[in-house]
Order: C-alpha cells, then structure tokens, then sequence
C-alpha cells in the first residue's frame, strides 16, 4: 500500500418500491413475477391521450417513512418530468420529484461496533419504475412493461458513511423500518430494493470531498460492502499512479467481484427537468399528516431499547426480536398474555424454537400456527410447574404442527406432571430396584447419586413427574427407609 | 332534401317531433361528407359505425328512451381525440395504423349523450399550426373559398360543421385552434375553463395549455354539448371540481347592465381595418342590447405569443417523446442500435413543424437556457393572468377580434412560420391565463367570415354563452352560408 492513508466517503442513493395494492398513476396491480405485459393500461403504457393519476396509497407509504426517519415532510411538493428515451421507459419520461421533493432532511440510526449513530439524509422523493428490457438469446430484445408505473421512494443519504461496514449497517437499517412499517418488502434479489453507491477517497486530514464514482444498482448487502472495498482499492491505486480519479458511473460486476465500467459523467443526459402539468401540486393535509404519524410509532431500535430497559433482555435477544416487525409483534402479544414477569420466558422459547423451526421450515411466522396466546399459555404452565422441561418441549410440537392448546395437549397426551405421592414413590422405587449399588452408595453418603435417582425416576414417570415431589419423596424414602 | 345548413336545436326538435330519424340524418351527413372530400374535412369517416350508432338511438327514441336533444345528431371529431377502435392519427404518420383500444372521457361522455360519431377530422399535425397546412395528409379547404385555408389547428372539425357536414364538433386548443379556424369560416367555437372538460384521451400537445372545444352553428347546440362533456374526471387530475350549470337555461337573459371591456393592444397595429369594423359592430349591436362598452388595457398581453412558443414547444417537447416506434406506429426498418431506430423513427414519422417545435422545445428546457426561456415566459404568463384578474375587476366580458383579419390563401405563410404564428396573436393570451374564450362570427370582410371573440371569467362559460346568444339574436349568422359546390362566395 502506498505511504497517504485515506478515508472513504460514501453516501447512497435508495430506490424503494412501495408496498401498494396497485401503481402510482394508474390502477393496474403492483406486482412481482407474473407473466410479461399482464399488468399494463394505456396510462403505464405510455398510449397518447392518457393522464397519470396519484394514488395515494402511494403518497401514504412515502409520508410513513419520511416520518419514520424525522424528515421534515413538506405540505407541498412538486412532480416533475425527467426527460430521456429508452425503451423500457414508456412516455420519454418518467414522473420523479426534483426541485421541491417529498421530504428533505432526516436521518437513519446506524449501529457498528456497539456504537449507534445517525447518517443524515439529503431528501426523500417520489417517483415511479420503468419497465424491463429483456435480451433474448433470439438476439431480440423485448420490453416488459409490468413493472412500469411502480411507486418508488428515493432516499438520499448524505455522504456521512466513512466505511463499507457503516454503509452496510445504513442499508439493513433502513431496510429494516421500511420492511417494519409496510413501506417496502426489501427484496434486493428481486429488485423492490436496490442501491446506487457514490465512493469517493481522500487523503486523512482532507476536508474536500474527493472525485467520486458512482455504483449502479447493487442488489445484496454483502455486494455494497464489496463494491466500496473494490472502490478503495482501485481509486487508491489511480492516485499511486499518479492518474485522477475521473467522475463516472460504474456498475459491480458480482461474478467478478469487480465495479466496471460504465459511462464517463461528461456523456451525462441534460434530463430537461420541468414541472409535470398533468398532475397539480401534491399538497398534504395536516390531518393526513397525522394519521400517517399514529402508524409510525415505534421503530425497531428504540423498541429494542426499550426491551432491554423494561423486560432485562439482553442486547442480542432485543435485536433478534426486533429484526422483523411481525416477531416483534409476535413477542409483545406473547409477553403481554403471559405476563412481564416471565419475558425473559417467552423470549427464550422465541428464540430456541419458534424462530429456529421457521428458520428450519423457510416459512414466514404469518403461517405459523403457533400464535402468541398459544406460546404463552404453555410458558405459563411451564412456569407455574404445571408442565415439565422435557415434557413442554413435547407439548411445543404438537402446538406448532396443529396448533392445539397446550393445556388440550396436556391432556390428550397425559403429560400432566405426576405429583401425587404414591405413583411418584412407585416410581422412585421401582429406580431404586434397578439399581442397588447406586443405592446403596447413595446411602453412604456419595450426595451427586440424588441427581441420578432424580433422572432414573423422572424415566420411570415418563417425564411427567415433578422435580420438586421428586426430590422431596427420594429424600423421604431414603430417611424413612 | 334537408336543408343541410339545419343547426343542431333545428335537427333536435326535427328528431323529437318524429320528423326525421338519426337514420336518416346521418345518412345525409355521411352523403354530404363524401361529397364534399375535396375539402378534406375528414381523415376517416366511419359509415357502418356511425350507421349502427343512429340505429341505435332511433330505437331507444321509439322506445321513449331518447338520452337529451343531442341523441340522435351526428358529430365529428377531431382525429387527436382517442377513440376506441376508429384510427386515430393527430395527421401524422407516427401514428399510421394505431388502434386505440379506449375512448377519451368527452368521447365516452359525447356517445352517452346519443350523439353519432360520423367520423375523424382533419388537423395541423399534433396540432401545431394554424392553417391545418401542415397534416400529413394534406391540407383541409375553406368552405368559404377552396383557395385558402380554414385556420387551424381544428381547421377539418370547423369545415366539417362550415359546410353543413355536420352542425356540432369537438377540437382542441393550445393557443386558439378552435376559436381562430371558427372565426376564418364563420362559426362558433368555444375553448372552456382549462380544467372544465377532461383532457383523458386528447392527445397532448402542451399540457398545462390544451383544452378540448365544441363547434357549433347555435348557441343552444353550443350549450348542449358543454353541458353533455364538462365536469370533473377522476381520469384527468387537472379537471376541475366545479359542477356543471345547466347552461342551455339562461341563454335568454341578455346582457342589459353587463359591462363589456375593450381592451386597447387588441385593437393596436396589425388588426385589418374591415376586421376591426366587424368587431366594432358587434360592440355595438351588445351596447344596443344594453351592456356598457368599457376601455381596458392588458399590457402584457403583446407577450403572449413569445411566451406562447417557448412554453407549448417545452411541454410538446416531453409530451412528444413517447412517439419512439417501440410500442405501436411505424417503426424505421432495421435500425443498426438503439439510437438509429429512434432517429429514423421519428425522422421519418414526424412533420417538419413538429419537428421545429420539438427541437426549440428541447432547446428552452436545456440546463443554461432554461432560465432564460421557460422560467421568462413562466413569469410572463402569471404577469398576463394578473392582466386578465385586474380588468375582470372593472368588466364582466372582455371582447377582442379573433384573429388579424379573414382566411388567407392556402400555401401564403407555409414557408414564413413568424408570420404563421401571429395568426394567433388575440388567442393564446387566453390560453396562457386558463380562461374560456369564445369566437362568434362578426360578418363577412371581403366575403370572407371573421369572427369577434368574448373572454370571460374563469368557469364563466355561461356567461359567454349568454353574451353570444344576445349576439345571435341581434345579428344572425344563420344566413351566413358558403356556397361549397361553386367553392366560394357568400349567399
């Protein structure tokens, strides 16, 4: 490495596409995966004579995060027409917001290192999709239009992040609260979330920004943290040599690990903003404003706070808890039928079972059928004796593949805890018959053979019998023996 | 044989008495249209639908079931309203073969309202001109002289009910291409509120401009079908809530104590003498009637066209770029990349007006001189919709001549675009400031027709319309017929 030491800066550009029933100017459906030019109308076709119209759904799922981040959500903005051609983009424009956007300022709590701190945002805008282009291997290219019209939020960051790992905990944070507020499902693979990357370095100690490159659409996390360690190198090694960084737009090659190559920024399209006179202002009421703030109450790193402070959870349950809004959910309602007391219950059985089973199955907790009340019921019988260890496990499976009530579960198997002396004692016995060297080393004082008995006998009970009568009626017998 | 200069309250009161079916009205239309082509008023008529429609509308009127006066009557259309499955073309041949597979909202609203579609009219190509010279298909006739040019860019609708093809037609405005070719044959033409009637299916010029507009021999048709296509479209964002009056109520009312502005600059240099004499008899025939004449002065107003032609060409700039041969109109044959089939598509398939306005469009948003250009003329047009409110302060109406002077020979100014624009000098000032507009005909100068043009408050349609059937009570137009089989004269 050559002897300057430099500092990364990078600031992102994120395209989300919003969680809406259908597009952003027309009523044709917002989805995914469904066979080409089925979801299209003269409106996201681009046909002549056809006006957009907002919908405000849209609008709603743009405020929520606006909100969510503390951006100032201004009550109006202005659409505008960005003007290019390209065959997946069907009027020669695309509807954006440019001069007054959505929501300016703002920012995204980020956590590296234990350390929490906030990336400040530039602006959030409205926008929508283009089509797709696709190569056939006839050598034709056709154009999908399916995706055409989609409602986008982009979030600008500001050029706060001084390295791939804060990037990376940028992205997994907003994409968290938009995935926890119904804004975006996050789906990088597939698109609804996707990443342009500005990298510039410069000497330590600089206060200007050096030239940067920008990354188009970088589809994982990993691959930001990829692109930007690539982007170091590569721009380091240009001014070893003595040669410029030149501002351009590159695109990451992930076969290759590499950032490539697109176009110099001198070759940039003059875009030809200007107001959209099919759509008047979007002007925000305050009482909008305000019940889109009611569903924006808690995010999930101020709720994993609070699960650490109010119920003791560790920093690592609270986060695991949090990551998605529907364990989230799932836990509070759990926690909440169960009682505080015992949260730190429900959060192992979370933990150990519920989300490792879903992790094992690949299925989404929504088709669970195991729900909170269900979960909670049995940590209340566990806790309250009624159930033991090995026996509540049992119980756990039958709940989680038909979704029984624990206590039905209880019965149905006969797993209520043996506690009445005489089968408890018949048990015991019978341990004791087994075993008559244990027993009588255990007679001779040698104390750890308790634990044995206890094992031998909760056998015999089939795992029903209750450790406390137990251990009570092992010492009993010996004394009385 | 029908007299075939019968204005639209004519025909409906034929039609409710039981004197004449739609059958028999659109059969007459459809021989008239083909026996006047030599005008090319038409780029499509559509015998077997129009045909089916009056059937259609017969036999709901035998059944009692008769939907208003205009069911039955036949209309034309300008070909850069969408209609479902007739071709619609703008006169250009980018659009070669386009199908439309919905109609536009005043279309569905029209057809609800029983009216029969006999067909598309001739126009500028996408509307750009004011001769309808520059179609590709040729240019439309006068009816009054075959020498010289109907006005534009709506010149086939205005011949079409010139000629007595057809009593009622829709066209479209961007800075007086209703009112300017109504004016140039003697008819009426109207451009509403912008935002009065939806722009969802009117191929768009320049957005924040466009405006679609009846033409009509009567004042009464003239309110019928207002009153038929106005009102909020929740396909169109920038229709307005307003409701709809009935404006066929009070066309009675007269215009005793209305004040009625003239404003000076649109009387200045430039205006034809015998032009301004024709105006100045219908200010005349109004303070007859009992309205008050009132000078007032819009200052900004010599600015309109220079803001005008930076403004519409910006919007028509975008509003044109979806015409790239990928989706539907002829697309150029093998194209070697990407940017060779846009070139050539759109080389080929445009007009050189269009094209001009494309280029300078381009020019006046391009980062440096959108300054200079499109924020000027922006301000430009606030300072001439501050002109407007201050004299609707003083006035009620304001009354200008529709254009400089009569029809001008065909081939005159094609080659001299300047002067071309100026045919619309007392036009687009109205377009700019969003406000209704009228041209009602004002005699004949040379045997030619020119029209006077009424300017109202914003949604104040009624008003005009009020004002214009005062005007065809005191000095009626009926009578002025072009004599279309010798090509010209007056009868």
């Amino acid at each position: 490495m050559s002897a300057v030491e430099y500092e990364v800066v990078i600031g992102l550009e994120v395209h989300a596409q919003l969680l809406t029933e259908s597009k952003a100017f027309c009523a044709c459906a917002n989805r995914y995966g469904d066979p080409p030019n089925t979801h299209v109308c003269p409106v996201c076709l681009g046909l002549p004579g056809s006006l957009p119209v907002l919908n405000a759904g849209a609008v709603e799922r743009a405020v929520r995060a606006a909100l969510a981040f503390g951006c100032e959500v201004h009550r109006e903005s202005v659409f505008a027409r960005k003007n290019y051609f390209y065959p997946d983009l069907p009027k020669g424009y695309q509807i954006s917001q440019y001069e007054r956007p959505l929501a300016t300022g703002g920012a995204v709590p980020i956590e590296v290192q234990g350390e929490v701190r906030a990336v400040r945002l530039t602006r959030i805008h409205m926008e929508e999709d283009a089509g797709k282009n696709l190569h056939g291997a006839d050598g034709l290219s056709r154009v999908d239009f399916n995706r055409a019209g989609t409602p986008l939020v982009e979030i600008v960051s500001e050029p706060d992040m001084r390295s791939a790992e804060e990037a990376m905990a940028y992205l997994r944070s907003l994409r968290q609260v938009l995935r926890w507020l119904d804004v975006c499902d996050g789906n990088m693979e597939e698109g609804s979330l996707r990443c342009d990357i500005n990298v510039s370095i410069r000497p330590r100690g600089e206060s200007r920004l050096g030239t940067r490159a920008e990354v188009k659409n970088v589809n994982s996390i990993r691959f930001v943290g990829k692109t930007i360690q690539f982007e170091v190198e590569r721009q380091a090694a240009l001014l070893a040599r003595g040669e410029g960084v030149r501002q351009e737009t590159r695109t990451f090659d992930s076969a290759k690990g590499e950032t490539v190559f697109m176009r110099a920024k001198e070759k940039a399209d003059d875009y030809r903003y200007f107001p959209e006179p099919d759509l008047p202002p979007l002007r925000l009421e305050e009482a909008f404003v305000g019940r889109v703030a009611e569903t924006v109450r808690e995010l999930p790193l101020a709720m994993a706070r609070r699960l650490q402070e109010e119920l003791g959870l560790s920093p690592y349950d609270a986060g695991v808890l949090t990551a998605e809004r529907d364990v989230a959910a799932f836990f509070s309602a759990a926690v909440q039928a169960a009682g505080p007391a015992r949260a730190k219950k429900v959060a192992n059985w979370m933990m150990g079972e519920v989300l490792r089973r879903l992790n094992e199955e690949g299925r989404p907790l929504s088709e669970a059928k195991m729900t909170p009340p269900l979960l909670a019921e049995l940590v209340v019988l566990a806790d309250g004796g009624q159930v033991t260890g090995p026996a509540a496990k049992r119980v756990f499976d039958e709940v989680w593949k038909g979704g029984e009530r624990p206590e039905a579960v209880l019965d149905r198997l006969g797993l209520r805890p043996v506690s009445d002396d005489a089968a408890i004692d018949a048990a015991i016995r019978a341990a004791f018959a087994r075993h008559p060297e244990e027993l009588a080393r255990l007679r001779g004082g040698e104390e750890k053979l308790l634990g044995f008995f206890m094992g031998q006998a909760m056998r015999e009970t089939r795992g029903k019998g209750d450790p406390k009568t137990l251990n009570a009626r092992i010492r009993a017998l010996l004394a009385g023996d | 044989m029908m007299d075939p200069f019968l204005d639209t309250g004519a025909l409906a009161r034929l039609l409710a008495a039981g004197e004449a079916t739609s059958r028999d009205l659109t059969r007459a239309a459809l021989h008239r249209a083909e026996a006047l082509s030599h005008l090319a008023a038409f780029l499509h008529l559509d015998p077997e639908g129009a045909m089916d429609s009056a059937a259609e509308s017969d036999r709901r009127r035998s059944r009692g079931e008769a939907r208003g006066p205009l069911d039955g009557v036949p209309v034309a259309l300008k070909d850069n309203l969408v209609t479902r499955g007739l071709p619609t073309t703008c006169a250009s041949r980018i659009l070669a073969g386009w199908i439309p597979p919905y109609d536009g909202t005043a279309v569905s609203r029209l057809k609800a309202a029983g009216a029969v579609v006999l067909g598309k009219t001739n126009l500028d190509e996408f509307a750009m001109g004011s001769s309808t010279e520059n179609s590709a298909f040729g240019p439309t006739r006068n009816p009054w002289d075959t020498g010289r040019v109907p006005g534009g860019s709506s010149g086939g609708s205005v011949a079409a009910v010139a000629a007595g093809i057809v009593p009622l037609a829709l066209g479209s405005e961007t800075g007086g291409s209703v009112r300017q070719p109504a004016a140039l044959c003697g008819v009426l033409g109207l451009k509403p509120t912008y935002g009065r009637i939806s722009r969802s299916g009117l191929v768009a010029f320049a957005s924040s401009l466009d405006q679609i507009g009846p033409i009509s021999r009567d004042v009464e048709g003239m309110a019928w079908v207002l009153g038929a296509i106005a009102g909020p479209d929740p396909l169109d964002s920038t229709s307005a809530p307003a409701a709809v009056p009935d404006y066929a109520a009070g066309l009675d009312a007269g215009v005793a104590g209305l004040r009625v502005g003239l404003p000076r600059e649109y009387f200045a240099e430039g205006l034809d003498p015998a032009t301004r004499a024709r105006v100045e008899t219908v200010a005349e025939a109004l303070r007859d009637a009992g309205a008050t004449l009132v000078d007032v002065s819009l200052p900004s107003s010599p600015l309109g066209i220079a803001a005008y032609y930076v403004i519409a060409p910006a919007e028509a700039s975008s509003n044109l770029a979806r015409f790239d041969g990928v989706r539907y109109g002829p697309r150029a044959r093998d194209p070697v990349d990407l940017e060779d089939l846009y070139v050539r598509t759109r080389s080929e398939g445009f007009g050189d007006e269009v094209k001009r306005r494309i280029v300078l469009g381009t020019f006046v948003l391009s980062a440096g001189y959108q300054e200079a250009y499109y924020l000027k003329a922006m301000a430009v047009r606030r300072a001439i919709s501050a002109d407007f409110e201050a004299a609707f302060s003083r006035v009620d109406v304001l009354l200008t001549p529709t254009t400089p002077g009569p029809a001008f020979p065909i081939g005159e100014r094609a080659g001299d675009p300047l002067a071309m624009y100026l045919s619309d000098v007392y036009t687009v000032s109205v377009n700019l400031a969003g406000l209704p507009g009228i041209s009602v005909p004002a005699g004949l100068v040379d045997g030619l027709p020119v029209g006077a043009q009424l300017i109202g408050r914003a949604f104040e349609e009624a008003t005009l319309l009020r004002v214009a059937a005062a005007l065809e009570r005191a000095m009626p137009w009926r009578d002025l017929r072009p004599d279309v089989a010798g090509g010209g004269g007056a009868a």
